[in-house]
C-alpha cells in the first residue's frame, strides 16, 4: 500500500507544484493521476520514488516512511516507465531489461531467464528480440520493452508516466488492452500518470483528478463519471467530445439487436456445443417471453449434464431503453462487466452493448474529428 | 563577461611581452627588433594571409557551391574527398614541398598558403549548402520561387554562416602557416621567430612569437564576431 | 629519382625519425586524453556551465595560436622554471595543449548531449550518479571522444613536424634540414613520409572509432 500524507512540493522560487495531497493506493490497484498539464500529477508521482524531494508531508510504502530509505534502493524496488522510454541505445533489449537486476547483482542466468519471461509476457518472441538493439525496434516494440524493463526486478510497485503517450492511437489502444491483461496477471500496485480522460477511465481502478497542485476528486472511474464533485471535474470529464457524445447517445444507438440467447431450461450439452461451434465465451440467458435472466460463461460449464439454470449467473444489471451511453458505461465500470444487456420497461431483452462496441464507437468519433491525441509526437 | 576577461588578459600578456622586449637595450649580443621592424613584419604577415585568403575565397566558395549543383554533383565526392585528405597533410609538408617545385620566393609562399587555406573554405561552402534541409528547398519550390530566387534568398543566407566559419578557420590556420612560409621565401613575423631560433636567443623568439599569437587571437575574435553578426537570428542558439 | 635514391640509402634513419615522431605523438596524446577526458567530465557536471564556457573558450584560443609562436612562448617560460627549453619536453607540452581542444570539447558535448530521457530512466531505476556516468554517459560518449582523439592526433602529427625547430626529433628533421641546405630529396622524402603517417593514423583511428562504437549506435 502506498500512502500519501499531506504531500507538498514547493520549489525554491516559491511555486507550489503540489499542495497538501493525501490519498492511499491499495495493493494490486492501478491508480491514475489525471489532470491538465501543470496540475502537479507528474510531480506527485516523482515524489513517490523521490526523483523529486518532498517539501512537506510524508509518503509511506507499506507504512514505511520513504524518507528513511536509501533513495537508490527505494527506486530499484519501484518500476519506472516514462513516455520518452529512454531505452539505452548501446545495450541490447536483454541488457536493457536486465538493468535493475544488474544493479541488484543477480546472476547471469537469472537475468536472462527474467528477460525472456518478460518479453514473453509482453507478447514478444524472446528468440527474435533479446539480442536486438533499440534502434531496430518499432515504436510499439520500444514501448513494450520500456514496460518490460520497468518490471525487470519484479518490483511490487510501478510508476508509469504517460507510458503510451508517444505512440499512434491504434498501437496505443492495443498496448492499453495488453497492459490491462498483463496487470490482471501480475497484480502490481501502479501509479499511472495521464492527461487523457479516456485512458484514465479505461485503465484505472481509482482516478485521482488534480488541478493546480490540489487533489480535486479521488474515486473510481464510475464515480468520476456519475458523481462529479464540482464544476471543474464535470468540465474536465466532459471536455472530451467523445464523452460528451456518449452522453448524447442512447444505448439503443450502439446495441446489437436480437443477440444469441439460450433459455434457462436448455440442456447444457447443447449449449456447450453451440458455444464451441460459434466460438462464444458467453451467452445471455432468458426465460419465457425473452425476459432477461442472466448469463452463462463458457468456463462455468464443467459437466455437460443438467440445464442452464444450474450454472448460470444472475443478471447484475441492465440498462433500460433510453439510457444514455455514458450512464451505460458507468454501469459497466461499476459492475466490472464487459457486456451490458438492454431491456425495455418490462424487462424484456432488446439487445446488448459490448465494451468493444463502445470502444469502436469512441474510435469513430475520434476519426471524425481527425486524430485522437494532440500530444502524439511520433 | 568571463570570456572577455580571458581575452583581454591574454592579449595584454602578449602585447606586454612584445613591448617589454622591444624596450630592452640588448638581447645577449644583438639589439632587439625595433617597433618599425615589428610593424613592417606584421604588415607583411597580414598581407600574405590576406592575399592567400582572398584567393582561397575566390576559388573555394564558387567551387564548393558549384559541386552542390545537380548537374555537377558527381564531382562532389572527388573534390571534397581531396579537400579532406589535404587537410590531414601537415602544413609544414605542404609549405616545404613548394620549394623544390617553385623555388624559394615570395610567390611560392603565397601559393603554399593559398593551397592550404583553400581546403576549409571549399569544404564549408559545400557542406553549408549541401546540408540544408531538403524540405526547405521543396517548400520554396512549392511556393513558386525560381532557381535563382532559391539560391539567393534561401540557400545563400542559410549557408553563409557556415561558409564564414570556414573562412575563419582557414584564416587562423593561415596565420600559423605563414610563420612557416618564411622558410621558402615568405615575409612576416615568422622571420623574427626563426632568427631567434637560429641564433638561440629565447627573447628574440619571444619578440616574434608574442605578436604572432596576438595577431592570431585578434583575427579569430574579429572574424568570430563577423560570423555571428552574419548568422540570421533564427539560426542562433538561444 | 633522387628522392628514391635518398630513401633507399637512408631506410634506417627514416625509420628512426618515424619512430621518434610516433613516440612523441603517443606520449603527448596519451597524456592529452587523460587530461582532456577527465577535465571534460568535470566541466560537464551540473552547475559548472560557466567554468565549462571559460575552459572551452581558453582551449579554443589555444588552438588559434600558431604552433611556432607557442613554442616561442614556451621556451622562455620553461627556462625560467629551470626545465629543458628545447627537445622532447617542450614538444610534448605543446602537443598536449594542442590536443586538448578536440578531446575536451568532444567529451564535454558528448556527455552533455546524452538524451535526458535516458538519464531520467536511469535515475528512476535507482542508478547512482556514478553508475549513470559509467554505464550510460561514458559508453555513449566513447565514439565521440575517439573522434576527438583522431582529430587531435592528426593535428599533432603536423605540429610534431614543426617541433623540430625546437630540437625535437621526428620526420620534421629531413624537411627542416632540406630547407636549410636546399636538399630537395630530403624535403620531399620528409613531406611524403609525414603525410603518409598522418593519413595512415587517420585511417587507423577511424577504424578504431568504428570498432569502439557500441553496436546499437551503428546504423
Amino acid at each position: 500500500m502506498i500512502t500519501l500524507e499531506n504531500v507538498t512540493k514547493t520549489y525554491s522560487d516559491g511555486t507550489e507544484a503540489v499542495k497538501g495531497v493525501s490519498f492511499e493506493i491499495k495493493d494490486g490497484n492501478l491508480c491514475v493521476l489525471l489532470g491538465p498539464s501543470g496540475c502537479g500529477k507528474t510531480t506527485t508521482m516523482k515524489m513517490i520514488n523521490r526523483l523529486i524531494p518532498i517539501t512537506e508531508g510524508n509518503i509511506y510504502i507499506d507504512s514505511k516512511d520513504t524518507k528513511t530509505m536509501d533513495e537508490n534502493e527505494l527506486r530499484r524496488d519501484i518500476g519506472y516507465a516514462i513516455q520518452e522510454i529512454g531505452l539505452f541505445p548501446h545495450m541490447t533489449v536483454k541488457d536493457n531489461i536486465a538493468t535493475v537486476p544488474t544493479l541488484k547483482n543477480w546472476d547471469k542466468e537469472k537475468k536472462e531467464k527474467r528477460a525472456e519471461e518478460l518479453l514473453t509476457l509482453m507478447g514478444m518472441d524472446p528468440d527474435e528480440f533479446l539480442e536486438k538493439y533499440p534502434t531496430e525496434l518499432s515504436g510499439g516494440q520500444k514501448q513494450r520493452v520500456g514496460v518490460a524493463r520497468s518490471l525487470g526486478a519484479d518490483p511490487p510497485i510501478m510508476l508509469m508516466d504517460e507510458p503510451f503517450g508517444a505512440i499512434d492511437p491504434i498501437t496505443r489502444d492495443r498496448l492499453q488492452d495488453e497492459f490491462i491483461n498483463i496487470q490482471e496477471e501480475i497484480q502490481k500496485t501502479i501509479v499511472f500518470v495521464t492527461h487523457d480522460i479516456n485512458e484514465a477511465i479505461k485503465m484505472g481502478d481509482k482516478v485521482a483528478l488534480m488541478k493546480d497542485g490540489e487533489l480535486i476528486q479521488y474515486s473510481t472511474p464510475a464515480e468520476l463519471l456519475a458523481a462529479a464533485k464540482n464544476k471543474f471535474v464535470r468540465d474536465f470529464v466532459g471536455s472530451d467530445r467523445t464523452l460528451k457524445s456518449l452522453r448524447l447517445m442512447k444505448v439503443e444507438d450502439a446495441m446489437k439487436k436480437s443477440p444469441r440467447v439460450v433459455r434457462k431450461d436448455d440442456d447444457l450439452s447443447e449449449v456447450a456445443s453451440i458455444m464451441e461451434e460459434e466460438d462464444l465465451t458467453y451467452l445471455i440467458v432468458v426465460e419465457d417471453g425473452r425476459k432477461l435472466k442472466g448469463w452463462i460463461n463458457r468456463q462455468d460449464i464443467e459437466s455437460e449434464s443438467g440445464v442452464v439454470e444450474d450454472v448460470m449467473s444472475e443478471s447484475t444489471g441492465a440498462a433500460e431503453l433510453g439510457t444514455s451511453l455514458a450512464e451505460g458505461l458507468t454501469i459497466m465500470l461499476e459492475r466490472d462487466v464487459a457486456n451490458l444487456p438492454v431491456v425495455d420497461e418490462y424487462g424484456t431483452l432488446q439487445g446488448i452493448v459490448t465494451f468493444n462496441d463502445l470502444q469502436s464507437l469512441i474510435g469513430e468519433t475520434y476519426t471524425e474529428r481527425g486524430g485522437k491525441h494532440p500530444e502524439v509526437t511520433q | 563577461m568571463r570570456r572577455r576577461i580571458v581575452l583581454v588578459t591574454l592579449l595584454g600578456v602578449f602585447i606586454g611581452i612584445t613591448i617589454w622586449i622591444t624596450q630592452m637595450d640588448t638581447l645577449r649580443y644583438m639589439h632587439p627588433k625595433t617597433y618599425g621592424d615589428l610593424a613592417r613584419q606584421t604588415w607583411n604577415h597580414i598581407k600574405m594571409v590576406g592575399i592567400a585568403e582572398l584567393l582561397a575565397i575566390g576559388v573555394g566558395v564558387p567551387l564548393g557551391v558549384l559541386v552542390t549543383r545537380p548537374g555537377l554533383k558527381k564531382f562532389a565526392t572527388p573534390v571534397i574527398g581531396t579537400a579532406n585528405v589535404g587537410q590531414t597533410i601537415p602544413s609544414l609538408a605542404v609549405v616545404a614541398i613548394m620549394a623544390p617545385i617553385l623555388g624559394y620566393r615570395f610567390e611560392s609562399a603565397i601559393i603554399a598558403l593559398f593551397v592550404y587555406s583553400l581546403l576549409p573554405v571549399l569544404r564549408n561552402s559545400f557542406t553549408g549548402i549541401n546540408d540544408i534541409d531538403p524540405a526547405i528547398i521543396e517548400s520554396a519550390k512549392g511556393m513558386g520561387m525560381s532557381r535563382l530566387q532559391i539560391a539567393l534568398k534561401i540557400e545563400l543566407p542559410l549557408a553563409l554562416p557556415i561558409i564564414m566559419a570556414g573562412i575563419r578557420t582557414s584564416t587562423v590556420i593561415c596565420v600559423g602557416t605563414a610563420t612557416l612560409a618564411v622558410l621558402i621565401g615568405g615575409e612576416g613575423l615568422g622571420k623574427i621567430i626563426l632568427a631567434g631560433l637560429y641564433t638561440q636567443i629565447p627573447l628574440l623568439i619571444l619578440q616574434g612569437a608574442a605578436p604572432t599569437a596576438a595577431l592570431a587571437v585578434i583575427l579569430d575574435t574579429l572574424l568570430g564576431g563577423f560570423e555571428s553578426w552574419m548568422t540570421p537570428r533564427g539560426l542562433k542558439k538561444s | 629519382m633522387e628522392v628514391w635514391n635518398y630513401i633507399n640509402g637512408h631506410w634506417l634513419t627514416i625509420g628512426n625519425w618515424t619512430l621518434d615522431h610516433l613516440w612523441l605523438i603517443f606520449v603527448s596524446n596519451s597524456i592529452a586524453v587523460l587530461i582532456g577526458v577527465s577535465l571534460g567530465i568535470f566541466i560537464a557536471g551540473k552547475g559548472r556551465e560557466e567554468i565549462a564556457d571559460t575552459v572551452l573558450y581558453l582551449a579554443g584560443i589555444m588552438m588559434t595560436i600558431p604552433s611556432l609562436a607557442l613554442f616561442g612562448l614556451l621556451m622562455p617560460a620553461l627556462s625560467a622554471m629551470n626545465l629543458p627549453a628545447i627537445g622532447f619536453l617542450p614538444a610534448v607540452i605543446a602537443l598536449i595543449l594542442y590536443g586538448q581542444l578536440p578531446i575536451l570539447r568532444n567529451t564535454y558535448t558528448a556527455i552533455r548531449e546524452v538524451d535526458p530521457a535516458m538519464i531520467e530512466a536511469g535515475r528512476g531505476m535507482g542508478m547512482t550518479p556514478r553508475q549513470i556516468l559509467v554505464k550510460i554517459k561514458l559508453p555513449l560518449a566513447v565514439p565521440v571522444i575517439m573522434a576527438g582523439l583522431r582529430n587531435a592526433v592528426v593535428i599533432n602529427i603536423g605540429i610534431a613536424t614543426i617541433a623540430v625547430f625546437i630540437g625535437a626529433r621526428g620526420l620534421g628533421v629531413p624537411i627542416f634540414r632540406g630547407l636549410r641546405t636546399s636538399r630537395m630529396d630530403m624535403i620531399i622524402t620528409g613531406a611524403i613520409f609525414v603525410s603518409m603517417l598522418a593519413l595512415i593514423a587517420d585511417g587507423l583511428l577511424a577504424i578504431a572509432e568504428n570498432k569502439l562504437t557500441p553496436e546499437g549506435l551503428k546504423r
